[in-house]
């Protein structure tokens, strides 16, 4: 990597005539006006036209400007940063699959709907519960599709009811999800060890409250150890339990969600199951639920006939589809794959090696950063800033510094409870030696943000560009390159 | 086959660090009448060549791919060029997550600056978001954000527009009060005007048309969007197929308010539906309200150029229910690949690789119309799809296309009863002339 290489827009390296695809001619008579009466563009005023050479270097340069799993640790909390093996892009592109069309006829899809139906079932046994949807494109589908789900079983109970109640160390897409599916959203405040408090979900659990919606472990890594009786509390008053499963990773093979009460939940493929991220999606959000709800899942469901898989629409309970065909498949893919390698025992070694490794951190950074919660962390620990406030040194500053020392930051923005939060989340598959560099890097940056502060303030040294203006950004929007005038 | 790092050493001294005798114990805090005492009833573990074989094994029994197939309807199986795969399956592509970082996240965040500005200049709008999960939830996301533009709370929605799209807006607005009316179309395809005058009122949020619509047919995007800002409702056009707008002018510069769609057709292959890439654009006005991701422009602390995500106070993880949006993770590495895909195809080449598909469209239209048995319905233009009508049953017809190693179409009864007997036909660059011509020939022989 070359600090100093400057890559221009493409817009800014394209001239007239140049160009990096040829078509074949065309086979068929040409009409002259094969769209009557139809506007048609002039041209397509300043597209791109540069050669392949010219693509294969600007997006070559590109791709070298940003960090990823596969250059070393990325210990963003709560996104399961985890590696995504080789084999599994392979054959989630199989011909067989990446030629296949979703509004093809059953019979000549077969081997698609195997894939759908055998993740369905593995998803089912992983979780605990009696049912899976694929449809959900992505976590935050996933939960609005569950919400929605839970919607539906209440009104054919005769009563949607108003409330959902949230924990405030929820993610924001809980609120935001329920909110899309109608109801009104109140928080639930936590106890001093970091989980729901009791007294508090029993004051706010009413007949009018249709779900919790509960993260566990939740966004401090602190497993939500009264599941049982928050789900009997819930259950109590007639309200349902979602369980959002974005940390699901912390709990494969140890315990099920189905077997602690849980109604529905969703799964993040992208997460624990090693999808790749793709620099932002795409991800998948499976929706599993437990047979009350089961009348409710989108359509087509697919079902099996005479060793044939046949896709179901009639379910006139349905919620409807909440996506085109069946899903993110090749995501689904991928999923499939990684579970068929790993079998039983690797599914349990995600969960166990996620929290060996988190632990291993938190153990070795005890004392030279601030841990506000001292529950036992699951996958991932939550530090703060504390100490290194009393420097001037903010989260902000020990995040940027630590990509001088080749590591990717943990994530911040939440859980919104801890103020300065350094939530960080190794996942089962880093070497010991990445860990250690990690760890040894925050213990410099500890020890520097004593010492030397300013060079944390300035921090990134070693990137393309250093810290950006993100306030200039949202003031003086330019969402788009321009042709000067 | 196992993807730790660790080596039993390893293993036995983190456990000492972390302080505790086994991996068992970590889980303390789960309540030991829920732990799961057995193994999970999964298959044995299997290695890269026995998962490759499974695999295999399975895809096999696709019988699709040996087909010529005539299959469209949101759906198009294109050319892509090598360098989309060969670039978008970069490590330092498929490997990062959302750029949360952009100092080290500059590649990923000048992919999607460039995206945005590419769907700006294909749709005619001025701004463009990251990317939505796909057509049919971008549909509905642009029913939400005209019901918060407008603060009304009702849609037309054209019945000519793909019935799965249909589907999802009236999953997510069942629990919004937001009611969606259907327009009809007439005989050529298109919205029958009259039924929509008779539809709009001063509580409309928006006309949802289609173009190209589920027929293929090109609607009249400066009529609709005329009628809809007469009521001062907003228009809203979705695309279905991207590559019309290498060849059709800007729906922006007809008139339309919100552009969204797929843009599967741009560089990512048609794999079982997804994953897909839902896109949106609208004028500059509405930027509070669109949902989704932003990438802007801005500066380092020594005045160079870079990107970041911006204008984020939308979104959940800060404005939690408040949000325009629940979504969060979208679709950024098929937005990467859109992006090859444009770049490459470049000014020219989008342009021709539009003409093909309406040309041979054209001439497979003329083709299949001139058979006996076979009438050309819904006749209004078209790009690159067309609906024909049999004299013969739809399901007899297709059985006896695919003995012969043909999908002809989609039929499209089950979900508009009244072309019982009817197909969808899509022709793209990659259907030859001797395909077609085969097509129309056992299309004969099989009304015959």
């Amino acid at each position: 990597m070359i600090k100093e290489i400057r890559e221009p827009l493409i817009f800014e390296i394209s001239a007239a005539g140049k160009r990096a695809s040829e078509l074949p001619p065309l086979d068929v008579p040409a009409k002259k006006d094969p769209l009557p009466g139809v506007p048609l563009r002039r041209e397509l005023e300043d597209f791109p036209e540069v050669s392949e050479t010219e693509v294969v270097r600007h997006f070559t340069r590109l791709s070298q400007k940003n960090y990823c799993v596969d250059m070393g640790l990325y210990p963003l909390g709560s996104c399961t940063m985890k590696y995504n093996p080789k084999v599994n892009e392979r054959l989630s592109a199989h011909p067989a699959f990446a030629a296949s069309h979703p509004l093809a006829s059953e019979d000549l899809v077969q081997g698609s709907l195997e894939v759908l139906k055998k993740l369905e079932r593995f998803l089912c046994e992983i979780a605990g519960m009696d049912a899976f949807t694929l449809q959900p494109a992505a976590g935050a589908h996933g939960e609005l599709a569950g919400m929605m789900l839970i919607r539906a079983a209440l009104e054919a109970r005769g009563d949607a009811r108003k409330y959902v109640l949230i924990p405030d160390s929820a993610h924001g897409t809980n609120p935001s999800s329920a909110h899309i599916c109608g109801y009104t959203v109140k928080e639930i405040k936590s106890n001093e060890r970091g989980t729901i408090d009791l007294a508090g979900l029993e004051k706010e659990m009413t007949e009018e409250v249709a779900a919790l919606m509960v993260t566990n472990p939740n966004t401090l890594g602190v497993f939500e150890s009264d599941i049982l009786r928050i789900a009997e509390i819930v259950h109590g008053k007639g309200g349902l339990v979602y369980m959002d499963g974005a940390n699901m990773n912390a709990l494969t093979g140890v315990v099920r969600p189905g077997d602690m009460g849980v109604d529905v939940l969703h799964i993040n493929l992208h997460k624990t199951f090693s999808t790749p991220h793709g620099g932002g999606g795409p991800g998948s959000g499976p929706v599993g639920v437990k047979k009350e709800l089961v009348p409710y899942l989108p359509v087509p469901v697919i079902g099996e006939k005479g060793g044939r898989y046949a896709l179901d629409f009639d379910r006139p309970r349905s919620i409807g589809r909440v996506r085109a065909y069946f899903g993110n498949f090749s995501v689904i893919v991928r999923a499939l794959c990684y579970i068929l390698s790993l079998g039983p025992k690797g599914v349990r070694e995600i969960a166990e090696f996620a929290v060996l490794n988190a632990n291993y951190i938190r153990k070795s950074l005890e004392g030279e950063f601030h841990l506000k919660y001292t529950t036992p962390s699951m996958h991932e620990c939550v530090f703060s800033d504390k100490f290194q406030k009393e420097n001037g040194v903010t989260n902000l500053d020990i995040a940027k510094r630590l990509i001088d020392f080749g590591v990717h930051p943990p994530t911040m923005s939440f859980p919104l409870i801890v103020h300065g939060a350094l939530m960080i989340e190794p996942t089962e598959t880093e070497s010991r030696r990445d860990l250690d560099l990690f760890i040894e890097a925050m213990k410099t940056i500890a020890r520097e943000a004593k010492e030397d502060p300013e060079v944390l303030h300035a921090a990134p040294h070693v990137t393309y560009v250093s810290r950006l203006d993100e306030v200039a950004a949202a003031k003086y929007p330019v969402l788009r390159w321009e042709k000067k005038p | 086959m196992s993807y730790l790092s660790l080596s039993d050493k390893d293993k036995k001294e983190m456990l000492a660090r972390a302080g505790v005798g086994s991996t068992d114990d970590l889980f303390c805090c789960i309540p030991e009448s829920v732990r799961l005492r057995r193994p999970l009833d999964l298959p044995p573990a299997q290695s890269e060549l026995e998962l490759v074989r499974t695999i295999d094994a399975v895809g096999a029994k696709n019988a699709y791919p040996g087909f010529v197939s005539f299959l469209g309807g949101g759906a198009y199986d294109h050319f892509i060029p090598t360098v989309v795969d060969y670039l978008s399956s970069r490590g330092e592509f498929v490997s990062p997550y959302t750029p949360y970082q952009p100092e080290v996240s500059q590649g990923t965040l000048q992919v999607i600056f460039e995206f945005q500005t590419l769907v700006c200049q294909l749709t005619g709008l001025d701004i463009a978001n990251a990317s939505l999960y796909d057509g049919s939830t971008g549909t509905a996301e642009a029913v939400l954000m005209a019901q918060r533009v407008t603060g009304r709370n009702k849609v037309v929605i054209a019945r000519s527009a793909h019935p799965q799209y249909r589907e999802v807006v009236r999953t997510y607005i069942k629990n919004l009060g937001v009611e969606a009316v259907e327009v009809g179309y007439g005989p050529d395809g298109r919205i029958d005007k009259d039924a929509l005058g008779r539809l709009l009122d001063d509580a409309t949020a928006a006309v949802v048309f289609q173009s190209p619509n589920f027929f293929g047919v090109i609607e009249d995007v400066q009529a609709l969007s005329d009628a809809a800002h007469a009521r001062k409702a907003l228009s809203v056009a979705v695309v279905a197929e991207a590559l019309s707008l290498g060849l059709l002018e800007a729906p922006g510069k007809l008139g339309a308010d919100i552009v969204t769609g797929e843009a599967q057709s741009l560089g990512i292959p048609v794999s079982f539906g997804g994953p897909y890439l839902g896109f949106m654009a609208c004028k500059k006005d509405f930027l509070r309200q669109m949902p989704g991701r932003i990438t802007g422009q801005t500066v380092d602390k020594e005045g160079r150029r870079g990107f970041v995500l911006t204008l984020s106070t939308r979104e959940q993880h800060i404005r939690r229910e408040r949000a325009t949006s629940n979504i969060c993770t979208n679709q950024a590495l098929c937005a990467l690949r859109a992006t090859i895909f444009m770049e490459t195809l470049g000014k020219q080449g989008l342009r021709e690789l539009a003409w093909q598909n309406a040309q041979k469209a054209a001439y497979a239209a003329d083709r299949l119309g001139a058979v006996p048995g076979v009438k050309r319905r819904l006749t209004g233009p078209v790009f690159n799809e067309f609906v024909v009508e049999l004299a013969k049953p739809w399901p007899a017809v297709d059985a006896g296309l695919k003995a012969k190693g043909l999908i002809g179409g989609y039929g499209l009864g089950a979900e508009y009863p009244e072309l019982a007997n009817a197909a969808l036909v899509a022709v793209t660059e990659l259907r030859t002339k001797d395909q077609i011509d085969r097509l129309a020939r056992t299309l004969q022989e099989v009304l015959s």
